[in-house]
Protein backbone atom coordinates (compact mmCIF):
# COMPACT_ATOMS: atom_id res chain seq x y z
CA UNK A 1 0.00 0.00 0.00
CA UNK A 2 3.14 2.25 -0.11
CA UNK A 3 2.71 3.03 -3.96
CA UNK A 4 2.38 6.75 -3.04
CA UNK A 5 6.32 6.61 -1.97
CA UNK A 6 7.54 7.72 -5.25
CA UNK A 7 11.20 6.54 -4.31
CA UNK A 8 10.32 2.99 -2.91
CA UNK A 9 13.29 0.45 -2.94
CA UNK A 10 13.84 -1.45 -6.37
CA UNK A 11 11.49 1.04 -8.05
CA UNK A 12 11.97 4.40 -10.27
CA UNK A 13 9.38 6.83 -11.31
CA UNK A 14 6.55 5.44 -12.83
CA UNK A 15 5.18 8.72 -14.39
CA UNK A 16 8.07 10.23 -15.50
CA UNK A 17 8.91 6.67 -17.24
CA UNK A 18 5.33 6.02 -18.33
CA UNK A 19 4.93 9.40 -20.15
CA UNK A 20 7.95 8.57 -22.33
CA UNK A 21 7.57 5.41 -23.13
CA UNK A 22 3.78 4.33 -23.37
CA UNK A 23 2.27 4.31 -27.05
CA UNK A 24 -0.49 6.33 -26.00
CA UNK A 25 1.38 9.32 -23.93
CA UNK A 26 1.87 12.10 -27.63
CA UNK A 27 -1.05 10.42 -28.99
CA UNK A 28 -4.13 12.72 -30.23
CA UNK A 29 -6.52 13.79 -27.40
CA UNK A 30 -9.72 11.89 -28.59
CA UNK A 31 -11.02 11.60 -25.12
CA UNK A 32 -10.99 15.18 -25.14
CA UNK A 33 -13.07 14.83 -28.29
CA UNK A 34 -15.65 12.32 -27.11
CA UNK A 35 -16.44 14.22 -23.93
CA UNK A 36 -16.92 17.42 -25.47
CA UNK A 37 -18.76 16.18 -28.43
CA UNK A 38 -21.13 14.99 -25.79
CA UNK A 39 -21.45 18.17 -23.94
CA UNK A 40 -22.67 19.28 -27.25
CA UNK A 41 -24.84 16.90 -28.08
CA UNK A 42 -26.38 17.77 -24.78
CA UNK A 43 -26.72 21.04 -25.22
CA UNK A 44 -28.28 20.14 -29.03
CA UNK A 45 -30.83 17.92 -27.33
CA UNK A 46 -31.82 20.96 -24.82
CA UNK A 47 -32.31 22.96 -27.86
CA UNK A 48 -34.35 20.40 -30.25
CA UNK A 49 -35.79 18.61 -26.83
CA UNK A 50 -39.64 20.66 -28.18
CA UNK A 51 -39.59 18.94 -31.17
CA UNK A 52 -37.94 15.96 -30.56
CA UNK A 53 -40.26 15.78 -27.76
CA UNK A 54 -43.40 16.11 -29.90
CA UNK A 55 -42.37 13.41 -32.46
CA UNK A 56 -41.65 10.98 -29.39
CA UNK A 57 -44.91 11.34 -27.99
CA UNK A 58 -46.42 10.59 -31.54
CA UNK A 59 -44.82 7.62 -32.06
CA UNK A 60 -44.32 6.42 -28.37
CA UNK A 61 -48.56 6.90 -27.67
CA UNK A 62 -49.24 5.09 -31.04
CA UNK A 63 -46.53 2.02 -30.13
CA UNK A 64 -48.22 1.70 -26.93
CA UNK A 65 -50.96 1.32 -28.14
CA UNK A 66 -49.80 -2.26 -29.81
CA UNK A 67 -47.55 -3.41 -27.03
CA UNK A 68 -48.57 -6.04 -24.85
CA UNK A 69 -46.13 -5.80 -22.68
CA UNK A 70 -46.60 -2.27 -21.47
CA UNK A 71 -43.03 -1.35 -21.57
CA UNK A 72 -43.35 1.80 -23.86
CA UNK A 73 -44.76 3.27 -20.62
CA UNK A 74 -42.02 2.91 -19.11
CA UNK A 75 -40.21 5.02 -21.23
CA UNK A 76 -40.05 9.23 -21.24
CA UNK A 77 -42.71 10.39 -22.85
CA UNK A 78 -44.11 6.82 -23.61
CA UNK A 79 -47.64 8.52 -21.98
CA UNK A 80 -49.80 7.25 -19.45
CA UNK A 81 -49.75 8.22 -15.36
CA UNK A 82 -46.99 8.12 -13.36
CA UNK A 83 -47.16 7.07 -9.41
CA UNK A 84 -46.17 10.11 -6.84
CA UNK A 85 -46.43 9.38 -3.34
CA UNK A 86 -44.84 11.51 -0.59
CA UNK A 87 -45.69 8.95 2.13
CA UNK A 88 -43.74 6.29 3.07
CA UNK A 89 -46.67 3.60 2.67
CA UNK A 90 -50.26 4.45 2.27
CA UNK A 91 -52.61 1.95 4.35
CA UNK A 92 -55.09 0.17 2.01
CA UNK A 93 -58.91 0.95 2.09
CA UNK A 94 -61.79 -0.68 1.01
CA UNK A 95 -65.64 -0.90 1.32
CA UNK A 96 -65.50 -1.73 5.06
CA UNK A 97 -62.91 0.28 6.12
CA UNK A 98 -63.06 4.06 4.06
CA UNK A 99 -65.00 7.19 5.65
CA UNK A 100 -64.76 10.26 4.23
CA UNK A 101 -65.53 13.14 6.64
CA UNK A 102 -66.88 16.47 6.22
CA UNK A 103 -66.67 18.73 9.29
CA UNK A 104 -65.00 22.39 10.44
CA UNK A 105 -67.48 25.56 9.62
CA UNK A 106 -70.46 23.64 8.31
CA UNK A 107 -73.82 23.39 10.58
CA UNK A 108 -73.64 19.70 9.88
CA UNK A 109 -70.76 17.45 10.27
CA UNK A 110 -70.94 14.03 8.40
CA UNK A 111 -69.38 11.02 7.86
CA UNK A 112 -69.64 9.02 4.32
CA UNK A 113 -69.03 5.73 3.64
CA UNK A 114 -67.77 4.34 0.52
CA UNK A 115 -71.10 3.15 -0.30
CA UNK A 116 -73.40 6.01 0.92
CA UNK A 117 -70.97 8.14 -1.91
CA UNK A 118 -71.83 5.14 -4.21
CA UNK A 119 -75.87 6.15 -3.50
CA UNK A 120 -75.37 9.90 -4.26
CA UNK A 121 -75.94 11.32 -8.36
CA UNK A 122 -72.79 10.45 -10.09
CA UNK A 123 -71.08 12.82 -12.30
CA UNK A 124 -69.00 11.31 -15.55
CA UNK A 125 -66.64 13.52 -17.48
CA UNK A 126 -63.58 13.00 -19.87
CA UNK A 127 -60.70 15.58 -20.01
CA UNK A 128 -57.12 15.95 -20.29
CA UNK A 129 -55.09 15.66 -16.86
CA UNK A 130 -51.70 17.45 -16.99
CA UNK A 131 -48.94 17.30 -14.25
CA UNK A 132 -47.16 20.27 -13.19
CA UNK A 133 -43.82 17.91 -13.82
CA UNK A 134 -44.67 17.91 -17.89
CA UNK A 135 -46.62 14.70 -18.45
CA UNK A 136 -50.13 14.80 -20.26
CA UNK A 137 -52.93 11.57 -20.23
CA UNK A 138 -55.46 13.01 -22.85
CA UNK A 139 -59.29 12.23 -22.18
CA UNK A 140 -59.36 10.35 -18.99
CA UNK A 141 -62.97 9.80 -17.11
CA UNK A 142 -63.48 10.23 -14.27
CA UNK A 143 -66.69 9.73 -12.48
CA UNK A 144 -67.81 10.89 -8.69
CA UNK A 145 -70.00 13.39 -6.78
CA UNK A 146 -69.29 16.61 -7.08
CA UNK A 147 -67.86 17.97 -4.33
CA UNK A 148 -70.56 21.22 -3.87
CA UNK A 149 -73.15 18.75 -3.64
CA UNK A 150 -71.52 17.36 -0.10
CA UNK A 151 -70.74 20.85 1.09
CA UNK A 152 -74.38 21.75 0.26
CA UNK A 153 -75.34 18.90 2.46
CA UNK A 154 -73.52 19.74 5.01
CA UNK A 155 -74.20 23.28 5.23
CA UNK A 156 -71.31 25.67 4.89
CA UNK A 157 -71.20 28.48 7.42
CA UNK A 158 -71.17 31.72 5.94
CA UNK A 159 -67.72 32.41 7.99
CA UNK A 160 -66.09 29.93 5.75
CA UNK A 161 -63.51 30.70 2.54
CA UNK A 162 -62.22 27.58 1.85
CA UNK A 163 -61.61 23.79 1.91
CA UNK A 164 -58.97 22.20 3.25
CA UNK A 165 -58.67 18.51 2.15
CA UNK A 166 -56.85 15.56 4.30
CA UNK A 167 -55.29 12.27 3.00
CA UNK A 168 -55.45 8.79 4.86
CA UNK A 169 -51.59 8.47 3.32
CA UNK A 170 -51.23 10.66 6.50
CA UNK A 171 -48.98 13.12 4.73
CA UNK A 172 -51.16 14.96 1.50
CA UNK A 173 -53.24 18.02 2.21
CA UNK A 174 -54.80 20.13 -0.32
CA UNK A 175 -57.05 23.05 -0.31
CA UNK A 176 -59.26 25.13 -2.89
CA UNK A 177 -61.35 28.52 -2.08
CA UNK A 178 -64.64 27.53 -1.58
CA UNK A 179 -65.52 29.38 -5.14
CA UNK A 180 -62.80 26.74 -6.69
CA UNK A 181 -64.54 23.95 -4.66
CA UNK A 182 -68.14 24.84 -5.86
CA UNK A 183 -67.14 24.78 -9.69
CA UNK A 184 -68.64 21.58 -11.40
CA UNK A 185 -65.71 20.56 -12.71
CA UNK A 186 -64.59 19.36 -9.02
CA UNK A 187 -65.40 15.93 -7.90
CA UNK A 188 -65.14 13.91 -5.15
CA UNK A 189 -63.89 10.84 -7.75
CA UNK A 190 -64.86 6.79 -7.35
CA UNK A 191 -64.11 5.76 -10.68
CA UNK A 192 -61.38 6.66 -13.70
CA UNK A 193 -60.92 5.51 -16.67
CA UNK A 194 -64.48 3.61 -16.19
CA UNK A 195 -63.35 1.24 -13.38
CA UNK A 196 -63.42 1.68 -9.60
CA UNK A 197 -60.22 3.68 -8.55
CA UNK A 198 -57.31 1.78 -7.83
CA UNK A 199 -54.98 2.09 -4.96
CA UNK A 200 -52.21 3.15 -7.09
CA UNK A 201 -54.71 5.92 -8.17
CA UNK A 202 -55.58 7.24 -5.09
CA UNK A 203 -58.42 4.97 -4.46
CA UNK A 204 -61.02 4.31 -3.13
CA UNK A 205 -61.83 7.67 -2.79
CA UNK A 206 -59.88 10.44 -4.58
CA UNK A 207 -60.70 14.58 -5.21
CA UNK A 208 -60.64 15.40 -9.04
CA UNK A 209 -59.96 19.54 -9.96
CA UNK A 210 -60.53 18.86 -13.54
CA UNK A 211 -58.95 22.63 -14.14
CA UNK A 212 -55.72 22.27 -11.76
CA UNK A 213 -52.17 20.61 -12.02
CA UNK A 214 -52.99 17.14 -11.00
CA UNK A 215 -51.50 17.87 -7.30
CA UNK A 216 -54.45 19.76 -6.43
CA UNK A 217 -56.27 16.27 -6.79
CA UNK A 218 -55.55 14.60 -3.89
CA UNK A 219 -54.97 10.53 -3.83
CA UNK A 220 -56.61 8.56 -0.74
CA UNK A 221 -59.32 11.42 0.12
CA UNK A 222 -60.45 10.84 3.53
CA UNK A 223 -61.30 14.67 5.29
CA UNK A 224 -62.96 17.72 4.08
CA UNK A 225 -62.74 20.61 6.54
CA UNK A 226 -64.07 24.08 5.94
CA UNK A 227 -61.77 26.69 6.88
CA UNK A 228 -61.68 30.36 6.95
CA UNK A 229 -58.52 31.09 5.09
CA UNK A 230 -57.06 28.78 2.69
CA UNK A 231 -54.11 26.91 4.38
CA UNK A 232 -51.14 25.88 1.47
CA UNK A 233 -51.47 21.63 0.78
CA UNK A 234 -47.89 19.42 1.23
CA UNK A 235 -46.45 20.95 -2.36
CA UNK A 236 -47.62 24.35 -1.85
CA UNK A 237 -45.81 24.41 0.95
CA UNK A 238 -42.63 23.76 -0.86
CA UNK A 239 -43.32 26.28 -3.75
CA UNK A 240 -45.95 25.06 -5.94
CA UNK A 241 -48.74 27.75 -6.70
CA UNK A 242 -52.25 27.41 -4.55
CA UNK A 243 -54.25 28.50 -7.14
CA UNK A 244 -52.93 25.97 -9.82
CA UNK A 245 -55.14 26.53 -13.29
CA UNK A 246 -53.49 24.81 -16.16
CA UNK A 247 -51.65 26.81 -18.51
CA UNK A 248 -51.73 29.82 -15.95
CA UNK A 249 -49.71 28.97 -12.88
CA UNK A 250 -46.58 27.36 -11.52
CA UNK A 251 -44.81 29.24 -14.77
CA UNK A 252 -46.21 26.86 -17.37
CA UNK A 253 -48.21 27.52 -20.66
CA UNK A 254 -49.69 23.80 -21.11
CA UNK A 255 -53.31 24.36 -23.44
CA UNK A 256 -56.14 24.27 -20.23
CA UNK A 257 -57.83 21.20 -19.64
CA UNK A 258 -61.35 22.47 -18.13
CA UNK B 1 -0.68 -18.00 -1.38
CA UNK B 2 2.09 -18.00 0.89
CA UNK B 3 4.24 -19.81 -1.22
CA UNK B 4 3.70 -16.89 -3.63
CA UNK B 5 4.53 -14.03 -0.95
CA UNK B 6 7.95 -15.44 -0.58
CA UNK B 7 9.34 -15.39 -4.15
CA UNK B 8 11.34 -12.00 -4.58
CA UNK B 9 10.45 -11.84 -8.39
CA UNK B 10 6.63 -10.28 -8.15
CA UNK B 11 4.18 -11.80 -10.72
CA UNK B 12 1.83 -8.94 -9.58
CA UNK B 13 1.97 -6.05 -11.29
CA UNK B 14 0.99 -2.57 -9.71
CA UNK B 15 -1.96 -1.43 -11.80
CA UNK B 16 -3.79 0.93 -9.57
CA UNK B 17 -2.35 3.19 -6.76
CA UNK B 18 -4.67 4.70 -3.62
CA UNK B 19 -5.63 7.63 -5.37
CA UNK B 20 -6.79 6.00 -8.37
CA UNK B 21 -8.69 2.78 -6.56
CA UNK B 22 -10.23 5.28 -4.13
CA UNK B 23 -11.92 7.93 -7.13
CA UNK B 24 -13.51 4.76 -8.30
CA UNK B 25 -15.11 3.27 -5.40
CA UNK B 26 -17.04 6.64 -4.22
CA UNK B 27 -17.63 7.59 -7.82
CA UNK B 28 -19.26 4.17 -8.67
CA UNK B 29 -21.10 4.42 -5.09
CA UNK B 30 -22.55 8.25 -5.86
CA UNK B 31 -23.43 6.92 -9.51
CA UNK B 32 -25.46 4.17 -7.55
CA UNK B 33 -27.09 6.50 -5.25
CA UNK B 34 -28.11 8.47 -8.19
CA UNK B 35 -29.13 5.48 -10.40
CA UNK B 36 -31.11 3.42 -7.54
CA UNK B 37 -33.35 7.17 -6.36
CA UNK B 38 -33.98 7.78 -10.23
CA UNK B 39 -35.43 4.47 -10.13
CA UNK B 40 -37.58 4.91 -7.17
CA UNK B 41 -38.70 8.50 -8.28
CA UNK B 42 -39.20 7.09 -12.06
CA UNK B 43 -40.57 3.00 -12.41
CA UNK B 44 -44.16 3.35 -10.64
CA UNK B 45 -43.15 -0.23 -8.99
CA UNK B 46 -40.27 0.82 -7.03
CA UNK B 47 -42.09 4.64 -6.33
CA UNK B 48 -45.02 2.82 -4.92
CA UNK B 49 -42.55 0.42 -2.69
CA UNK B 50 -40.55 3.46 -1.41
CA UNK B 51 -42.75 6.95 -1.53
CA UNK B 52 -41.45 9.43 0.61
CA UNK B 53 -40.99 11.55 -2.83
CA UNK B 54 -39.52 14.53 -0.80
CA UNK B 55 -36.64 12.91 0.91
CA UNK B 56 -35.65 10.65 -2.79
CA UNK B 57 -35.35 13.61 -5.09
CA UNK B 58 -33.41 15.28 -1.97
CA UNK B 59 -30.85 12.53 -2.23
CA UNK B 60 -30.74 12.20 -5.94
CA UNK B 61 -29.96 16.16 -6.08
CA UNK B 62 -27.06 16.26 -3.83
CA UNK B 63 -25.41 12.70 -4.88
CA UNK B 64 -25.93 14.02 -8.78
CA UNK B 65 -23.91 17.45 -7.21
CA UNK B 66 -21.22 15.41 -6.15
CA UNK B 67 -20.88 12.92 -8.38
CA UNK B 68 -17.89 14.77 -10.22
CA UNK B 69 -16.21 15.48 -6.96
CA UNK B 70 -14.39 12.53 -6.74
CA UNK B 71 -12.40 12.98 -10.17
CA UNK B 72 -12.19 16.67 -9.50
CA UNK B 73 -10.56 15.93 -5.66
CA UNK B 74 -8.03 13.36 -7.62
CA UNK B 75 -6.41 15.27 -9.76
CA UNK B 76 -4.59 16.28 -7.13
CA UNK B 77 -2.51 13.05 -7.62
CA UNK B 78 0.25 12.45 -9.83
CA UNK B 79 -0.59 8.74 -10.89
CA UNK B 80 -4.38 9.56 -11.31
CA UNK B 81 -3.39 12.18 -13.60
CA UNK B 82 -1.56 10.09 -15.26
CA UNK B 83 -4.08 7.71 -15.49
CA UNK B 84 -5.90 10.89 -17.29
CA UNK B 85 -4.01 11.54 -19.74
CA UNK B 86 -3.69 8.01 -20.30
CA UNK B 87 -7.62 7.60 -21.35
CA UNK B 88 -7.25 11.01 -23.31
CA UNK B 89 -4.50 10.11 -25.96
CA UNK B 90 -5.15 7.88 -28.46
CA UNK B 91 -2.36 5.87 -30.63
CA UNK B 92 -2.29 4.19 -33.56
CA UNK B 93 -2.89 0.71 -31.70
CA UNK B 94 -6.43 2.10 -30.37
CA UNK B 95 -7.36 2.28 -33.76
CA UNK B 96 -6.73 -1.28 -34.97
CA UNK B 97 -8.92 -2.42 -30.87
CA UNK B 98 -11.94 -0.36 -31.67
CA UNK B 99 -11.98 -1.86 -35.61
CA UNK B 100 -11.28 -5.06 -34.32
CA UNK B 101 -13.86 -4.49 -31.41
CA UNK B 102 -16.42 -3.73 -34.63
CA UNK B 103 -15.69 -7.07 -36.00
CA UNK B 104 -16.13 -8.73 -32.61
CA UNK B 105 -12.37 -9.94 -33.21
CA UNK B 106 -12.11 -11.15 -30.01
CA UNK B 107 -7.92 -12.59 -30.40
CA UNK B 108 -5.83 -10.84 -28.05
CA UNK B 109 -3.54 -10.05 -30.88
CA UNK B 110 -5.96 -8.57 -32.68
CA UNK B 111 -7.22 -6.07 -29.81
CA UNK B 112 -3.43 -4.18 -28.86
CA UNK B 113 -4.18 -2.12 -25.77
CA UNK B 114 -1.74 0.22 -22.98
CA UNK B 115 -2.96 0.91 -19.98
CA UNK B 116 -6.16 1.02 -21.06
CA UNK B 117 -7.68 -0.15 -24.32
CA UNK B 118 -9.76 1.82 -26.56
CA UNK B 119 -13.32 1.03 -25.05
CA UNK B 120 -12.23 1.66 -21.76
CA UNK B 121 -10.93 5.19 -23.17
CA UNK B 122 -14.51 5.58 -25.08
CA UNK B 123 -16.38 4.67 -22.27
CA UNK B 124 -14.34 7.10 -19.77
CA UNK B 125 -14.94 9.92 -21.71
CA UNK B 126 -18.48 9.61 -22.86
CA UNK B 127 -19.48 9.00 -19.00
CA UNK B 128 -17.54 11.75 -18.11
CA UNK B 129 -19.28 14.15 -20.35
CA UNK B 130 -22.99 12.36 -20.34
CA UNK B 131 -22.19 13.22 -16.17
CA UNK B 132 -21.78 16.83 -16.89
CA UNK B 133 -24.76 17.04 -19.17
CA UNK B 134 -27.07 15.01 -16.71
CA UNK B 135 -25.50 17.80 -14.11
CA UNK B 136 -26.22 20.92 -16.36
CA UNK B 137 -30.05 19.76 -17.02
CA UNK B 138 -30.60 18.70 -13.54
CA UNK B 139 -29.36 21.93 -12.28
CA UNK B 140 -31.64 23.50 -14.67
CA UNK B 141 -34.56 21.28 -13.50
CA UNK B 142 -33.89 21.63 -9.50
CA UNK B 143 -33.55 25.66 -9.34
CA UNK B 144 -36.58 26.30 -11.65
CA UNK B 145 -36.50 30.12 -11.22
CA UNK B 146 -32.94 30.50 -12.75
CA UNK B 147 -34.20 29.90 -16.30
CA UNK B 148 -37.28 30.14 -18.20
CA UNK B 149 -40.04 27.14 -18.68
CA UNK B 150 -38.83 26.39 -21.90
CA UNK B 151 -35.46 25.49 -20.94
CA UNK B 152 -36.93 23.59 -18.00
CA UNK B 153 -39.20 21.10 -19.84
CA UNK B 154 -36.51 20.69 -22.82
CA UNK B 155 -33.83 19.73 -20.02
CA UNK B 156 -35.96 17.45 -18.28
CA UNK B 157 -36.73 15.54 -21.73
CA UNK B 158 -32.83 15.68 -22.22
CA UNK B 159 -32.47 14.43 -18.08
CA UNK B 160 -34.74 11.45 -18.96
CA UNK B 161 -33.31 10.14 -21.93
CA UNK B 162 -29.67 10.29 -21.36
CA UNK B 163 -30.51 8.28 -17.95
CA UNK B 164 -31.70 5.70 -19.86
CA UNK B 165 -28.73 5.21 -22.06
CA UNK B 166 -26.40 5.41 -19.30
CA UNK B 167 -28.59 2.99 -17.62
CA UNK B 168 -27.79 0.89 -20.56
CA UNK B 169 -24.35 1.79 -20.57
CA UNK B 170 -24.02 1.57 -16.88
CA UNK B 171 -25.16 -2.17 -17.31
CA UNK B 172 -21.93 -2.56 -19.69
CA UNK B 173 -19.99 -1.55 -18.00
CA UNK B 174 -20.59 -3.63 -14.84
CA UNK B 175 -21.26 -6.47 -17.00
CA UNK B 176 -17.79 -6.53 -18.60
CA UNK B 177 -16.22 -6.19 -15.03
CA UNK B 178 -18.08 -9.20 -13.62
CA UNK B 179 -16.55 -10.93 -16.49
CA UNK B 180 -12.86 -10.42 -15.55
CA UNK B 181 -12.31 -11.29 -11.96
CA UNK B 182 -8.61 -9.88 -12.50
CA UNK B 183 -9.38 -6.60 -13.76
CA UNK B 184 -12.09 -6.44 -11.02
CA UNK B 185 -9.07 -7.49 -8.63
CA UNK B 186 -7.26 -4.60 -9.89
CA UNK B 187 -9.54 -1.83 -9.40
CA UNK B 188 -9.91 -3.70 -5.58
CA UNK B 189 -6.49 -4.19 -4.69
CA UNK B 190 -4.28 -2.21 -6.79
CA UNK B 191 -2.10 -4.83 -8.41
CA UNK B 192 -3.03 -7.79 -11.22
CA UNK B 193 -1.25 -10.46 -12.41
CA UNK B 194 1.62 -10.82 -15.04
CA UNK B 195 0.13 -12.86 -17.09
CA UNK B 196 -3.69 -11.14 -17.36
CA UNK B 197 -1.33 -7.79 -18.09
CA UNK B 198 0.25 -9.13 -20.94
CA UNK B 199 -2.46 -10.60 -22.12
CA UNK B 200 -5.39 -7.49 -22.05
CA UNK B 201 -2.67 -4.86 -22.26
CA UNK B 202 0.48 -5.94 -24.20
CA UNK B 203 1.39 -2.39 -25.20
CA UNK B 204 1.31 -1.49 -20.84
CA UNK B 205 4.84 -0.49 -19.42
CA UNK B 206 4.19 -0.60 -15.64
Amino acid sequence: MNSEQPDGPGRDRPETRDAAEEPEARGTPVGRRVLLGTLGLGALGVVAAPTLQRGLEAFLGSAADKDPTGLTGLLPNGGGFRYYSVASSVPRKNADTYQLTVDGLVDTPRTYSLADLRALPQTRMVKDVQCVTGWRVPGTPFEGVRLSRLLDAAGVRPTAGAVRFTCFDGTYTESLTLEQARRADVLVALRMQDKNLSHSHGGPVRLYVAPMYFYKSAKWLSGITLTEDVRPGYWEKRGYDIDAWVGRSNGRDDEPTS
Amino acid sequence: MSLRADTPAPTRIRRFGRAERWVHRTTAFLMGVCVVTAACLYVPQFAELVGRRELVVRIHEWAGLALPVPVLAGLASRAFRADVRFLNRFGPHDRVWLRAALRRDRRPEARPAGKFNAGQKVYAAWIAGATLVMLGTGLIMWFTHLTPLMWRTSATFVHDWLALTIGIVLAGHIGMALGDPEARRGMRTGSVSREWAEREHPLWRP
